[in-house]
């Protein structure tokens, strides 16, 4: 796994200098972050980086999961769905066991840090510990949408919330009117990774090969997992509008699961969708594949994110690095990245997105300005070592809550 | 006169990181703007006029200021917009009269175009208010002449030339930026600080503004070498 000083070669030496600066200042001092799972998810794999990453900066980070029955957890995924906004059944029996099962985590787990990160609604009743360490300064790092949560569920969570010292948020929109300091950390993506790293046209060439695409014209791409959220269907209108004039071939690529039945129903759907078009490729792409993604990221003249409702929108941020020109829905996070003809285009419906990746394959130059801009931005904004720096501001944050800080 | 002369006392460059805070306060149409305006504190004025100079360093043109985007792209008021962007930030040395500043064009606007209040933007397009934390520290570049100083500014981070250019201006209230305020009064270097501080960061890039200082500066260190009585006959601005 790559270490902090790797990074000088993406972002400049000057930048990790810094953030080397900034992490003295928190020298000696300690970060518990605590989460519901070691693996899988995009908390776990936040976590994975990051801590390293702290260490290397002289910061004394670690990582605590706490423990939950098979029960426990069909709880939580129901306090999740709800606060996406779904109505879910949560009986009293229910709240009772989350309570019970927080409980004995308390007693179980060393909590120790001098600043302790509880991510997401899984750990977050841990703050009944808070008396007893005052030292400690407890921040809730909620990473999903609660733009519009279940209010049930919502106010069930409140009591432990307003205890909390900080609350992070990963969207303007996610954020609510609360008593506590609310933070904005949007999420980030490792330039170092497979699936974001510098690839050889070899090995583009390789991966175009394997899922028998031809490079012999242009390429517009979607990736994303087969859910009607992301609009494969959408995509596939917004590219016969485009066929009409521009000939083009499509790629819709992602994860189907397969134990969800909706997944394999859209995956379908889609399929017959796009009926005999020997040049729409819908590739149902194993996960782990990130070599594959990111060639056929690089690989794509149009990258397109149709999502009708979007969290984040990390496959954009993906998009963006690659200095790819985006055609993307204006919705969730994807406002945050793509601002409308700077560095990418935003679009409302079908229409509008085939009219930006026309406008797109017909200038070049235009959209290469446009992913050169979006490249940049990404540097800038969302890479793991703006993260990094988003983190240690945080926790310098807590001991000072006056909005010009001298750090001496 | 030598670019290497010692200076009275020696520059010492800063970063400013800021990390951006959530007000929980939105708007989704110009009355609503226009309320949160007029009462928000004056971080958030700040916040939302300057933080696209850091984030989007490296656009030409670069994008407007928060107010301006917003009102252009998702309340589609382009006159609007074009009258928000065009408030020249440059000859404000207070947040409070910037602010003014931005209310008046926004009241006047809505005076104007009653029929304007009746836009709201879809849900998920709200204008949501934010402000900053700022944390400055030293780095550990400290110069004491002309030339060292002009080595250091091309390989500080544009976060030090953005405390140092717009920051120590508007926010610490210092009246300049802080690159013009050293070079005259500890180098005396009045013709060459007025000539910084005569340029509107406003319209460049940081990587530009780093640019044209640098550019500046050489300029001067050659006239230094080539002629060195020639500082002796410099008029004093």
């Amino acid at each position: 796994m790559p270490n902090i000083s790797d990074y000088a070669a993406v972002v400049g030496s000057s930048t990790i200098e810094e953030l080397q600066l900034l992490a003295n200042k928190l020298q000696g001092k300690s970060v518990q972050n605590i989460n519901s799972t070691a693996i899988g998810g995009g908390v776990a794999e936040l976590l994975n980086r990051i801590v390293p990453l702290l260490k290397d900066l002289g910061i004394n980070a670690q990582w605590d999961v706490i423990k939950g029955g098979e029960n426990f957890f069909t709880i939580t995924k129901r306090f999740h769905n709800a606060l996406h906004g779904r109505y879910e059944e949560i009986t009293p029996e229910m709240y009772n066991l989350f309570l019970e099962t927080s409980k004995k985590n308390i007693e179980q787990l060393n909590l120790s840090g001098d600043f302790i990160v509880i991510h997401d609604p899984q750990p977050i009743a841990l703050i009944k510990k808070k008396p007893a360490l005052p030292y400690s300064k407890w921040i809730w790092r909620c990473h999903i949408d609660i733009s519009s949560p279940d209010t049930k569920v919502w106010n069930f969570l409140i009591p432990f919330l307003h205890q909390y010292d900080s609350a992070v948020f990963s969207s303007p929109g996610f954020s609510q009117q609360l008593p506590i300091r609310q933070f904005l950390v949007p999420p980030s993506i490792d330039p170092l990774s497979d699936k974001n790293k510098d690839l050889s046209q070899e090995a583009i060439d390789d991966v175009l090969d394997k899922y028998h695409i031809p490079k012999d014209k242009p390429i517009i791409t979607q990736i994303s997992r087969f859910d009607y959220l992301k609009d494969p269907i959408g995509v596939i209108e917004a590219y016969r509008i485009v066929k009409r004039r521009i000939d083009c071939q499509l790629i819709l690529a992602g994860g189907t699961a397969t134990d969800d039945p909706e997944s394999s129903k859209v995956y379908a759907d889609t399929m017959e969708n796009a009926g005999d078009d020997p040049d729409i490729h819908i590739l149902a792409i194993p996960s782990g594949s990130d070599l594959d993604i990111n060639a056929l990221q690089r690989a794509s003249t149009v990258i397109i994110q149709k999502s009708i409702r979007e969290g984040f929108g990390l496959t954009v941020t993906e998009a963006l690095w690659k200095a790819k020109p985006v055609v993307a829905s204006s919705v969730g996070g994807i406002p945050l990245q793509i601002k409308h003809k700077y560095n990418g285009l935003l679009c409302h419906s079908i229409f509008g997105a085939a009219f930006s990746i026309k406008q797109l394959l017909h200038n070049p130059e235009y959209a290469k300005r446009l992913g050169e801009n979006g490249r940049e931005h990404v540097r800038q904004n969302f890479l793991l070592t703006r993260h990094l720096r988003d983190c240690i501001l945080l926790f310098l944050s807590m001991y000072h809550p006056e909005e010009i800080i001298y750090l001496s | 006169m030598d670019p290497l002369r010692e200076a009275k006392e020696p520059f010492i460059f800063s970063i400013q990181a800021y990390i951006p805070e959530l007000t929980g306060l939105k708007a989704s149409n110009l009355q609503q703007l226009l309320d949160h305006i007029k009462t928000v504190p004056d971080s958030v004025i700040y916040h939302h006029t300057h933080h696209f100079l850091q984030e989007h360093q490296y656009l030409s043109p670069e994008p407007p200021n928060d107010f301006a985007y917003w009102v252009t792209e998702f309340l589609h008021e382009v006159r609007l917009g074009e009258s928000l962007l065009s408030i020249d930030t440059i000859q404000y040395t207070t947040i409070r009269e910037l602010r003014n500043e931005i209310i008046r064009t926004l009241e006047a606007f809505i005076e104007q175009y009653p029929t304007s209040l009746n836009k709201f933007v879809l849900p998920g397009e709200e204008f949501h208010f934010l402000k900053s934390a700022n944390f400055i520290l030293q780095t550990p570049y400290k110069v004491s002449n002309l030339k060292d100083f002009r080595d250091a500014l091309k390989k500080i981070t544009i976060d030090s030339i953005y405390f140092h250019m717009y920051e120590a201006r508007l926010r610490i209230r210092r009246g300049t930026n802080d690159f013009s305020r050293w070079l005259e009064e500890c180098l005396e270097e009045t013709k060459l600080a007025n000539k910084i501080a005569a340029i509107d960061p406003y319209t460049h890039t940081l990587e530009n503004l780093r640019f044209a200082i640098v550019k500046l500066i050489d300029k001067r260190i050659a006239e230094l070498e080539k002629s060195p009585e020639i500082r002796g006959v410099l008029p004093k601005s």
